[in-house]
């Protein structure tokens, strides 16, 4: 296997590495939408931080990668099966690639077994891989719309329901999405957008050093990618400590009414639909407040996540061009300066 | 030379085409070539010596329509059902590792194919030749492909020009690992990508690997500056979005001795890199510089949606007999059914817990496309227009475009003003997009309509083929005075419009015409008739009663099956 950049090791792109990290702090932020320019390192953030996750229990020979500490939530075979083995597994990120078929992302009837001896097997797809992991799309907004419809659904419900070539099953299918895709090249349907809890914009970088310190870190990962992850293993080790630990600390952190009475406020003059820009924000600002170590959120918090986590929830209008980033600033500023 | 030298000195500078194969041989992380040009026995020739520098296996060809199962890999149907147990079959990226894999008509090939090269590229181990026969800067391959191969060629060698021996790039190959690219080299080259405005980070990141490249092919063990340079003419010059400043600041130095070396050196690189520049760039992105438009080439939108039935993706209907072939995939349950009821007579024994299928049992699956709509705005740009109502036309079709958003159309743009048409923006979705290009589109000068209708006419019909249905929305004052050949002269222009949009009916293009002179024109009538399309005169500043002129008019409603 081929070796991974490390996470630590990006340059730059603060923010979007914030996001990735919050992500797998708090799983039900339920996922980043990465929008930028080409090249800027969205594909290789979403495979390092792939690599930087620690492993995860899970049923031996579960097809769905079951979490033996939630019986709650077990697929059929898992809930039938009495002496359940845990396994540590690593885990999953799953590309869906453009052009997908919906067989290939929903699971389908197994041929072979169909072929060889006429059994009615169920073959699970991208969403049974990518169940408690990560779903990762690249160029998402050129994703075709049926398969659209169908992640919205199961992102929804966190579980996939087959009804199809004569199999009727379901199973549990809780992923994070993440996205990536150039703005310019085409408009995300408003639902779908709704659907990942931060967006976070991308630029490449305009800074000669910081362009010189890209080239020239992955120049020696070029040349010597063993040497090169030695080199950042420590720093790996301690970033994920510290989303270990966040994430234990998660349920322990306090929000004061001071900060849900500001959230409200903040999603009111911007006027953002329904309430999960509310609940997002707060979930977002929970987790940074986990992931910085701190036992209560603060203003501080809130107004660092208000932008990731709202700017793509502003009610626009198609052709308003304007950065939804600086009229989330503004709101910002005038909402939470006291 | 003999076999013993260290190093293999090129009696005369190679040319650019062959640094760029050799370059990718020495390193083959750069992950390939768009070869951009259409077939000719030097292109065979070209892609023949590549071949030769990677351990010469034939390149593994990858044709436009191939199906999942064969590029990634998956059950071979026939054999297994002819073996009667599960064969599986490698893909054609497995096969191709450590090799070549070669790319036919790469400007058609779908983005869904291109996202699943892309995940290949990323992962590494095979080089790519992309032969790119587009036409024109809007036929190019997929984005996601162009951006993750290193080189583009335009000019293909002669079978004179010389090529390094085989065995001079594995030396090279082999000592990549210990060249090294000094900071002062890597901060040029970042100072040069930031002056002609490389979107990209992948440029710098493959400019770099190719100059390490380029010194390994030399024998040297650190990257020189004509390494650099080499380097940056072929990667960095063709992404360029922008001339660099004409008196460029001295690029940040680490250290900054007043008479020192590295200045005059940096300068120099620069300069080269300017000159480079001029010659490597298109004329096309010239032009489109001064628009202050970059190349940016359109992404073809998601998935080539075919005809209204397909047989690989949208909702499934029900399934059919038919022959598995081409990209048609078995429906397992409908074939198994189909076979059946034959099973005595096949002389299968009941018990024997196998099924005997023949090809006749095969049901394939069959799936319903919603086809993509594609509204092609053409607007009357000229002087006479820019008197009456441009303004007018500009805020109708802003009113349009809000609908088009809903419906989740596509939107293109055409401006018709002087002596042509010029297609402001190909298919996108982003409407965006198209707003900023009708802000910055200027009114004056004649009035060529025939060449307007014609542009939207072939952007039409370019739309069709890749299975959208197009909608013309012509808006005109009707005072034509140029014709199709760039003559001025009312007359033949008149008559020449009158007969472009008597192709327009031809080709069965649904149109509206949009009348946006002060009073009604009856010419203008006369073109919506010759068109068989709506006429539509815009006595007042009235946007929303245009919008639902559009809405009503049915897209395709005497082209296409199956209308909603």
């Amino acid at each position: 296997m081929r070796p991974v950049f490390p996470f630590t090791a990006l340059v730059g792109q603060d923010e979007m590495r914030d996001a990735l990290v919050l992500a797998a702090v708090e799983p039900r932020l339920s996922g980043v939408l990465i929008f930028g320019d080409r090249g800027t390192g969205k594909s290789t953030a979403v495979r390092a931080l792939a690599a930087l996750l620690p492993d995860m229990e899970a049923i031996a020979g579960c097809a769905y990668g079951c979490d033996p500490a939630e019986p709650a939530a077990l697929c059929p075979a898992c809930t039938a099966n009495t002496r359940r083995a845990a396994v540590r597994v690593p885990v999953p990120v799953v590309d869906l690639p453009l052009g997908a078929t919906e067989d290939r992302v929903v699971g389908a009837l197994n041929l072979e077994r169909a072929l060889a001896d006429g059994a009615k097997i169920f073959e699970p797809g991208l969403l049974a891989r990518a169940h408690r992991g990560f779903l990762y799309i690249d160029e998402v907004n050129l994703l075709e719309d049926h398969i659209v419809d169908l992640l919205l659904d199961v992102a929804a419900s966190g579980e996939n329901v087959v009804e199809r070539e004569g199999i009727s099953l379901r199973h549990p299918a809780r992923f994070v999405l993440i996205g990536s895709g150039n703005a310019e090249e085409g408009e995300l349907r408003p639902q779908l957008l709704d659907r990942f809890g931060l967006c976070v914009e991308v630029q490449t970088p305009g800074d000669i050093p910081t362009r010189v310190e890209v080239v020239r870190r992955r120049d020696a990962f070029d040349r010597d990618a063993a040497a090169f992850c030695a080199a950042y293993a420590p720093a790996q080790a301690a970033l994920r400590e510290r989303i270990l630990h966040a994430r234990a600390r998660l349920a322990q952190i306090q929000v004061g009414d001071d900060i849900l009475s500001a959230a409200a406020e903040l999603c009111l003059a911007l006027g953002t639909d329904g309430l999960r820009g509310e609940l997002t924000l707060l979930r977002a600002a929970r987790a940074w407040a986990a992931f910085s170590d701190e036992n209560e959120v603060s203003l501080a918090h809130l107004r660092r996540m208000s932008a990731p986590a709202l700017r793509h929830r502003l009610r626009r209008d198609p052709l308003d061009d304007s950065l939804a980033g600086t009229r989330v600033a503004r709101a910002v500023a005038e909402v939470l300066a006291a | 030379m003999s076999p013993f030298d260290p190093h293999w000195d090129a009696p005369t500078p190679l040319c650019d085409a062959v640094s760029a194969a050799v370059l990718v041989a020495i390193d083959p992380s750069l992950g390939g070539i768009v070869v951009r040009g259409w077939a000719s026995p030097a292109r065979a020739t070209f892609v023949e010596r590549l071949a030769g520098l990677h351990n010469d296996a034939p390149p593994r060809k990858i044709p436009l329509n191939i199906a999942d199962d064969r590029l990634l890999g998956g059950l071979d149907l026939a054999a297994t059902l002819q073996a009667g147990r599960p064969i599986q079959r490698a893909g054609i990226l497995a096969e191709a590792q450590g090799s070549l894999a070669l790319l036919a008509m790469a400007e058609r090939l779908s983005p869904a194919t291109a996202a699943r090269l892309a995940i290949a590229l990323d992962s590494g181990g095979v080089v790519f030749i992309a032969l790119d026969e587009g036409i024109g800067p809007d036929e190019a391959p997929p984005t996601a492909l162009l951006d993750r191969l290193a080189f583009t060629v335009h000019d293909l060698p002669d079978g004179a020009a010389i090529w390094p021996p085989a065995s001079v790039v594995a030396r090279a190959r082999a000592a990549l690992g210990g060249v090294s690219c000094p900071p002062e080299i890597i901060a040029q080259l970042c100072a040069a990508s930031v002056a002609l405005g490389v979107s990209t980070m992948r440029a710098e990141i493959f400019t770099c690997r190719a100059a390490r490249a380029a010194a390994a092919l030399r024998g040297a063990s650190v990257v020189a500056e004509a390494d650099a340079e080499l380097a940056a003419r072929l990667i960095l010059a063709p992404r360029a979005t922008q001339r660099p400043e004409p008196a460029p600041e001295a690029p940040p130095e680490p250290q900054t001795p007043p008479e020192a070396g590295p200045e005059t050196q940096a300068q120099k690189l620069d300069d080269r890199l300017d000159d480079a520049h001029s010659v490597a760039l298109p004329d096309h992105l010239l032009a489109a510089l001064a628009g202050h438009a970059g190349p940016r080439r359109m992404a073809r939108g998601g998935g080539s949606a075919g005809a209204t039935h397909s047989l690989q993706r949208g909702r499934p209907i029900a399934a059919r007999r038919g022959p598995l072939a081409g990209q048609a995939r078995l429906s397992v349950l409908d074939t198994l059914r189909a076979a059946a009821p034959w099973q005595r007579l096949r002389g299968n024994p009941p018990g024997s817990g196998r099924i005997a299928v023949r090809a006749e049992d095969f049901h394939i699956k069959r799936f319903r496309e919603q086809p993509r709509r594609l509204a092609i705005f053409t607007v009357d740009a000229s002087g006479s227009s820019a008197l009456n109502r441009l303004a007018e036309a500009k805020g109708a079709i802003l009113r349009l475009l809000a609908d088009c958003y809903v419906q989740r159309d596509e939107v293109a743009l055409i401006a018709f003003r002087g002596d042509g048409a010029q297609v402001l923006l190909p298919p996108t979705h982003a409407l965006a997009r198209v707003r900023r290009a009708l802000a910055a589109l200027p009114g004056g000068g004649p009035t060529p309509l025939s060449q307007g209708i014609h542009a939207a006419l072939t952007l039409a019909l370019a739309a069709r083929r890749t299975g959208r249905r197009p909608l013309l929305v012509l808006l005109t004052d009707g005072g034509a005075n140029i014709g199709q050949n760039g003559k001025p002269g009312r007359a033949t222009a008149g008559a020449d419009a009158l007969a472009a949009a008597q192709a327009c009916a031809v080709a069965d293009l649904p149109s509206l015409v949009v009348d946006i002179a002060p009073r009604r024109q009856p010419f203008v009538a006369e073109l919506a008739a010759r068109m068989r399309g709506r006429y539509l005169a815009l006595p007042v500043a009235d946007s929303a009663r245009l919008s639902r002129a559009v809405q009503a008019q049915d897209y395709g409603a005497s082209h296409g099956r199956a209308a909603r």
